[in-house]
C-alpha cells in the first residue's frame, strides 16, 4: 500500500485507489455546509499565473473547510522584484501549512516540493498537469456513468498546450476509460498516444466523437502558440462541436469544458447550452472536489 | 628542471602506434626517452611507480567554458583547470562565450596570461564573429597570432549562410578549424529540452532533432565550397552523424565531438524536471545515444569532448525553463568513457586514448601534443582503467556542482596529470 500523498502534484504518481477515496469524500463534501476540518489552518494560494475559476474555487474550498486563505499574486509581490520560487517558498513555510501554487512553467510545484518540507498543491503548471481539474472531470462523469471503465473518452482541440488534457488522460486512464485525442497535427503530435495507456489519436473529428461516451472540449489556446499557424476558420470547421457532430456520440454523452470556452470557436451556442453539456457541473463539482483534496492531505493529526 | 621516470607503466601512444610496457623519461619538459622496462640510460631526480597504470599522451578537452574572464563565480581558469588535471587533461580549449566575448587578441593574450593561474595548458577558442552576434568576423589572423587555435560562436550559431561562408574560407586561409554549436534556433527557439514522448508528457517544449542535423548538413556543403575545417561541437543526433558520414564520403574536411552525457543519458533523465539534466544540445533520445556509442565505435565520432560548463546553484535550482543549459564534466570524462566503452569491450584503450588525445590533437593542430614519441611536449595522463571509484561532487576542483555525476559508480581513474614534465595532479 502505498504511503498517504502529503502533496498533490500531479495524477500519475496516484494509484486508483487513492484517487476514488479523494472522489469518494468529495460526494460528502459541500461548500453550503461549512465544516471546521481545517479550523486554524492557513493555506497560501500563490498564483504566478491569472486565473478566476481555480483560485477561487480553491479558495471557498479552504474556506468552507474552516481555513484562513491569503492570495498572493506574482504581480504584487516580491516575485515581481526577482525573488526566486525557492526564497518565496521559504518565506511562505514559516507562516503558513500549505501552499496552492499557479505557475506558468512546467514543473514548478515539483521543484516548490523539493525546496520545502509543507504540503504543495498544484493548481496548474505550465503545459504539464493540473491534476484537481482532473479530478472534478473524473468526479463530474461519475455523477452521470457507473464507472469510468471501458468508457470512450474523445478530447478535442488544443491538445499540446494543455495541462487539463494531459492530466485527465492520466486519470482517465488510472480509472480504466479509452482515451481518444483528435486535433490538428500542430496542437497533438504524434508522441501524445505514448502520455498514458489507453490513449489514441483519431484525427477526423466524426470519426473520434463516434459512439463516445463523453466529449471534453479544450480552447485553443492562442496565448501560447509562439509561432504555430492556425487557420482559425479552417480550426472551426474541422474540430468545432455542433449538434450534427454531437449527434454521433451515444445518445447519453455529456458535454465538458474545463473553461474558459469561446463561444463560436470550439462550440457552438447550441451545445455550449444544451442539455448534454455539464460545464456549469463542472464548476460545482470543482469545489467539493477540491475540499475532498485538502481534507486528505492537511485533515488528520498536525 | 627535473628529470622524471615513469616506471613499469602500459605505454599507449597511437599517434606514434606504440603499445607496450615501457619506462619513460621525461626531461627538460620534453619526452626524452622511451626504454624497455628497466632499461632507462637516463638518470631520473624523481620516480614514479606506474605499474599496472596506463601511461597516455596528455588528454585534451576540445570544449569547456572556463567562464574567465566575467563570470568567476561559476568558474575560473584556475579552478577549471584544477578541474581539468583531475580528470586527466593536460589541455583544454576555452570556449569564448566569456565576459566580454573572446573576440580580440587581447582577451585571447589575456586568458594566457601566467597570473590566471592555469595548471594545465589552455588554448582559447576565439569568437568567429565580433561579440558572437553573427554579423561581422573577428580578426582571424591577429587572434592567431595571439594564441587562438579555432573559431566558434559556440551556443550562438552562425545562422547566416554568407557569414559561415565567409567564416570558413577566411579561417581556411588563416589555417585555423571553424567549431559551430549546430543549432539552427529558429526551430530550436531555445526551448529546454529534446523534442519527443518525455517533453510532451513534462509539458515542455522541444528542440526537435532536425534543428541540430539540418544545421550540420548545411555547413557541410558550405564547407564543401568553401574549403577549410569545420568541426562540429557537441553531436547529438544520430542524423547529424549521418551527415558527417556523408559530408566524409564527399572529401569535406568535417570532424566532429561528442559528449559524455550524450552517450550517457537520454531526454528521459528530465522526467523529474531535474535541471542537472539540462543541458544544449539536449540530452536526446535512445535511439540518439545508440548511435553517438556507434559512432565512436567505427569512428565517424573523432573525439570526445566534455562540454565543461559550470553554473551556480541558484541559475540552476529554478524552473526547469529557466535554468541555465549545461553541465561541469571535466573530472569524469575518462571515466565515463572507460564506463561505458571500453570496460563493456566496446572499444579498445587505444581508442579512448585517441578519443581523448590523438584526435583532439590533430582537430586543433596542436604540434608536439597528443603523442608520446621521444621529442615531444611531456603532457602526460596515467590512468588506473580497471579502479572501481565513485564520484564525490563534494571535492570537485570546479567551483560549480552542476552535474549529475555526484554518486554515480565507474571504472577508470586518473593517477596522475603531468603538463610540461611537471605533476600537476596526483593520487598515486
Amino acid at each position: 500500500m502505498k504511503a498517504k500523498p502529503r502533496s498533490l502534484l500531479g495524477i500519475e504518481p496516484l494509484d486508483s485507489r487513492q484517487i476514488l477515496e479523494i472522489l469518494t469524500l468529495a460526494k460528502r463534501m459541500n461548500p453550503a455546509r461549512p465544516r471546521t476540518t481545517l479550523r486554524g489552518r492557513r493555506i497560501a494560494l500563490l498564483f504566478y499565473e491569472n486565473s478566476t475559476r481555480t483560485r477561487t474555487s480553491f479558495e471557498i474550498a479552504a474556506k468552507s473547510l474552516g481555513a484562513s486563505t491569503v492570495v498572493i499574486h506574482a504581480t504584487t509581490a516580491s516575485i515581481e522584484k526577482g525573488e526566486s520560487l525557492k526564497d518565496t517558498g521559504q518565506t511562505l513555510q514559516s507562516i503558513v501549512d500549505a501552499i496552492v501554487i499557479r505557475h506558468p512553467s512546467s514543473g514548478a510545484p515539483i521543484l516548490l516540493s523539493r525546496l520545502i518540507d509543507i504540503p504543495i498543491v498544484n493548481a496548474g503548471d505550465g503545459m504539464h498537469a493540473h491534476p484537481s481539474q482532473a479530478m472534478l472531470d473524473a468526479f463530474t462523469i461519475l455523477n452521470h456513468k457507473k464507472s469510468l471503465k471501458g468508457l470512450k473518452i474523445v478530447t478535442i482541440g488544443d491538445i499540446f498546450h494543455s495541462r487539463v488534457a494531459r492530466s485527465d488522460a492520466h486519470i482517465f486512464s488510472k480509472l480504466g476509460a479509452r482515451i481518444v485525442f483528435c486535433g490538428p497535427d500542430v496542437l497533438l503530435p504524434e508522441c501524445a498516444r505514448e502520455l498514458a495507456p489507453g490513449v489514441e489519436i483519431v484525427r477526423d473529428m466524426e470519426e473520434a466523437i463516434r459512439g463516445a461516451d463523453v466529449v471534453m472540449m479544450l480552447r485553443v489556446q492562442q496565448e501560447r502558440l509562439s509561432g504555430m499557424q492556425i487557420n482559425i476558420d479552417e480550426y472551426i470547421r474541422r474540430y468545432q462541436l455542433t449538434p450534427a457532430k454531437l449527434k454521433l456520440a451515444k445518445k447519453d454523452a455529456i458535454v465538458m469544458h474545463p473553461g474558459p470556452m469561446i463561444r463560436g470557436m470550439e462550440m457552438t451556442d447550441e451545445v455550449a447550452d444544451c442539455k448534454q453539456s455539464v460545464v456549469l457541473e463542472q464548476v460545482l463539482n470543482g469545489v467539493k472536489v477540491r475540499m475532498a483534496i485538502l481534507t486528505t492531505l492537511l485533515g488528520g493529526k498536525r | 628542471m627535473s628529470t622524471i621516470l615513469l616506471q613499469g607503466g602500459h605505454l599507449i601512444d597511437p599517434a606514434s602506434g606504440f603499445d607496450a610496457l615501457a619506462d619513460l623519461v621525461l626531461k627538460d619538459g620534453l619526452v626524452a626517452e622511451i626504454a624497455e622496462p628497466g632499461k632507462a640510460k637516463a638518470v631520473a631526480d624523481e620516480t614514479l611507480n606506474v605499474k599496472g597504470m596506463i601511461v597516455a599522451p596528455g588528454f585534451i578537452d576540445l570544449h569547456v567554458h572556463l567562464r574567465e574572464p566575467g563570470q568567476t563565480h561559476k568558474e575560473s581558469i584556475a579552478t577549471g583547470t584544477a578541474a581539468a588535471a583531475a580528470g586527466g587533461f593536460t589541455s583544454v580549449c576555452a570556449m569564448p562565450n566569456t565576459r566580454p566575448i573572446n573576440d580580440s587578441p587581447a582577451v585571447t593574450r589575456w586568458m594566457q596570461d601566467e597570473e590566471r593561474g592555469a595548471v594545465v595548458n589552455v588554448f582559447p577558442i576565439a569568437a568567429a564573429t565580433m561579440g558572437s552576434l553573427g554579423e561581422k568576423l573577428s580578426d582571424y589572423r591577429g587572434l592567431k597570432r595571439a594564441g587562438a587555435v579555432a573559431l566558434s560562436d559556440d551556443g550562438k550559431p552562425i545562422l547566416d549562410d554568407h557569414i559561415m561562408r565567409e567564416a570558413l574560407a577566411l579561417a581556411a586561409k588563416v589555417g585555423l578549424p571553424v567549431i559551430q554549436h549546430a543549432e539552427d534556433t529558429k526551430i530550436s527557439h531555445g526551448n529546454p529540452m529534446n523534442e519527443g514522448a518525455t517533453s510532451f508528457k513534462l509539458g515542455l517544449r522541444g528542440q526537435p532533432a532536425a534543428s541540430e542535423w539540418q544545421m550540420v548538413e548545411r555547413d557541410i556543403r558550405l564547407a564543401s565550397q568553401e574549403g577549410g575545417r569545420l568541426h562540429v561541437a557537441h553531436v547529438s543526433t544520430a542524423k547529424s552523424l549521418e551527415m558527417v558520414r556523408l559530408g566524409r564520403k564527399s572529401q569535406v574536411q568535417v570532424t566532429a565531438e561528442v559528449t559524455p552525457h550524450h552517450f550517457l543519458f537520454t531526454d528521459e533523465s528530465c522526467s523529474n524536471y531535474d535541471t542537472r539534466y539540462k543541458m544544449n544540445p539536449p540530452l536526446r533520445s535512445a535511439a540518439d545515444r545508440e548511435a553517438m556509442l556507434a559512432g565512436l565505435v567505427d569512428g565517424t565520432i573523432d573525439a570526445i569532448a566534455t562540454d565543461h560548463a559550470p553554473h551556480a546553484q541558484f541559475e540552476k535550482e529554478v524552473e526547469f525553463d529557466k535554468a541555465a543549459f549545461g553541465i561541469t564534466g571535466l573530472e569524469i570524462a575518462l571515466a565515463a568513457t572507460i564506463t561505458a566503452l571500453q570496460h563493456t569491450g566496446k572499444i579498445t584503450l587505444t581508442r579512448v586514448v585517441e578519443l581523448l588525445s590523438t584526435n583532439p590533437a590533430k582537430i586543433m593542430g596542436l604540434t608536439g601534443r597528443g603523442t608520446l614519441a621521444e621529442g615531444s611536449i611531456a603532457d602526460v595522463t596515467i590512468f588506473d582503467p580497471k579502479k572501481r571509484w565513485t564520484y564525490d561532487l563534494a571535492k570537485t576542483r570546479s567551483r560549480s556542482r552542476n552535474c549529475p555525476y555526484g554518486g554515480m559508480q565507474f571504472y577508470g581513474k586518473v593517477r596522475t596529470t603531468i603538463v610540461g614534465g611537471k605533476v600537476v595532479f596526483s593520487e598515486l
